[in-house]
């Protein structure tokens, strides 16, 4: 491994830097993010922050089943995110359409339909802890694999 | 100087949920601002015809996440009053409970947000703890954080015991000492008032003119609040203020939903210490009776409006929702022209949107990246026009 690499992987590992993207989601996951981020939880203490571009960003969090209207535009901002990136799908809409699977306004199935999908995360919505333990499980897997 | 037009949204730093605004600047000032909805559009009013009653409640309950418990009454109330069926009073107590430890969880949640687009982010932090106190009454009650799913056709699903009544009174008690502290901190601190004292005006007359609701309104001066106009639940029961501010601007909100946590804290104690005795819940039957009702509710944005139509079957025929951010939606575009850029983000944050109440009943027109909405008549047109293609007319109608 080139050294270059080395240092991504290290700062990857020491600060994934996320971007919360609502898809159509009905709000209940994307507070349990924010609230993954507050005080109570504060997962900013290990260096995940919630950037606004996805220019800056490693992780797409895509919460909710992904509308007709917002397909395009999530993609967009997939291909705008600068490698290596990730994928985290939050809440039983997210990982299969949950309650909302079948309604015309939707892309049937999961974000993986329309984006690589690297974590899914299952609730409804998610509790804080759930989405804690998914990103400790993704960069335990990212730290392997860089080995 | 050139106008130039600036797209924000669907996804940008300042919102956090997807919605569209088109700004005309002239420099740094708006002259100009459209709204585009449905990026949030997933059909749920047609999914809700495909579903009995029991399972629409838990579709009902995720039209919104902040609110969910607003419109879970409002579509059940409905169903009760077409199946005729007397509600027991202890399951309309635990629901006015509900509702009102609904409105601190979404009025501390606005508090934040607007402290983060204030600039504050301390105060964004600081009721973001604050508010855990609420989610853990809802967890203890109800089993859940964020969907509580406590009604049930014919009542609630649990009960309230002695423990858990004296563990939300200690919570309560604590969150009322730091709502004074908030409170104070609107009114006092200099930075909050430099932010937002005259920031997204809207007087009164437009305010009823564009029918804002809720806390906007409110702020305006409108008394408006469908507790005090057509009590349901048990709200005639209670004894509460209706908060008005006369500032007309994003401070008076603020200080309109500040002042509403300590009328929710005073509701939630009065309900906790006199809940009336007997059954939680009363059986239904599957199947409702032909009929149509039409209820509204004050959700903590403002009046959300159910139309529910029954044929008879175990599946509703038609289910319609107006949710509180649609009908504040209109006001938002007065309030950010004449403004500045970066009021934008408050103005917007200031009527606490929620769009994935608000999208589902707007139709675009997509072709060639152009967004467009349809007028009633040329969309009369364009179903008259597919249905001929179809072999029906629908002209004469």
């Amino acid at each position: 491994m080139k050294t270059i690499d080395k240092l991504i992987t290290w700062s990857l590992l020491k600060s994934p830097w996320i971007l919360h993207f609502n898809s159509g989601a009905c709000n209940g996951c994307d507070i349990e993010i924010v609230d993954a981020l507050t005080p109570k939880y504060d997962v900013e203490r290990f260096g995940m922050v919630l950037k606004a571009t996805p220019r800056h960003a490693d992780i797409l969090v895509v919460s909710g089943p992904i509308t007709r209207q917002q397909a395009k535009r999530l993609k967009t901002i997939y291909d705008q995110m600068p490698e290596p990136k990730f994928v985290m799908a939050i809440g039983a809409c997210g990982c299969s359409g949950g309650v909302f699977d079948g309604c015309y306004g939707v892309v049937p199935g999961s974000v993986g339909s329309v984006l690589p999908v690297s974590v899914y995360i299952p609730g409804c919505p998610v509790r804080p802890e759930a989405i804690i333990d998914g990103v400790v499980k993704m960069i335990q897997s990212v730290e392997a694999a860089s080995k | 100087m050139s106008k130039i037009t600036i797209p924000l949204g669907p996804q940008h730093p300042a919102l956090k949920e997807p919605e569209n605004f088109m700004l005309v600047l002239e420099g740094e000032q708006i002259t100009g601002a459209t709204v585009n909805l449905g990026y949030n559009h997933r059909g749920m009013e047609k999914a809700a015809e495909n579903r009995t009653y029991i399972q629409n409640l838990y579709l009902i309950e995720r039209v919104c996440g902040i609110c969910s418990h607003s419109h879970t009454t409002t579509y059940i109330t409905n169903v009760e009053e077409l199946a005729k069926c007397e509600t027991p009073k202890r399951a309309l107590a635990i629901r006015t409970l509900f509702a009102e430890l609904e409105r601190v969880h979404s009025h501390l949640l606005w508090l934040g947000v607007a402290g983060y687009e204030m600039g504050f982010e301390t105060l964004f932090m600081y009721t973001w703890r604050d508010r855990e106190q609420v989610l853990d009454c809802l967890e203890m009650l109800s089993g859940n954080r964020v969907h509580y799913s406590i009604n049930t056709i014919g009542g609630v699903r649990r009960d309230i015991s002695a423990e858990q009544k004296a563990g939300v009174i200690k919570r309560i008690d604590y969150l009322i000492e730091r709502t004074n502290y908030y409170i104070k901190l609107a009114l006092e601190e200099p930075t909050v008032a430099a932010r937002t004292a005259n920031v997204g005006k809207l007087p009164p007359e437009v305010a009823i003119e564009r029918g804002a609701v809720g806390p906007t309104a409110r702020a305006s001066g409108i008394a408006r609040d469908v507790r005090k106009d057509e009590p349901y639940l048990i709200y005639n029961e209670l004894d509460f203020k209706l908060i008005t501010h006369n500032t007309n601007d994003v401070f008076g909100r603020l200080v309109v939903r500040a002042l509403e946590l300590v009328e929710s804290y005073k509701m939630i104690k009065e309900v906790l210490n006199n809940l009336p005795e007997g059954p939680i819940a009363v059986k239904v039957p599957m199947r409702i009776a032909p009929g149509e009702c039409v209820n509204h509710y004050e959700a903590p944005r403002g009046e959300d409006i159910h139309y529910l139509k029954a044929n008879g079957t175990d599946k509703p025929e038609r289910l319609k929702v107006r949710a509180p951010t649609l009908a504040n939606l209109q006001s938002v575009a007065y309030m950010m022209e004449g403004g500045w850029l970066a009021d934008v983000p408050l103005v917007i944050a200031a009527i606490d949107p929620c769009m994935s109440c608000t999208d589902r009943a707007v139709v675009w027109d997509p072709k060639k990246g152009r967004k467009q909405v349809y007028g009633w008549e040329e969309l009369r047109k364009l179903s008259i026009e597919q249905y001929k293609r179809r072999g029906v007319d629908f002209t004469r109608l």
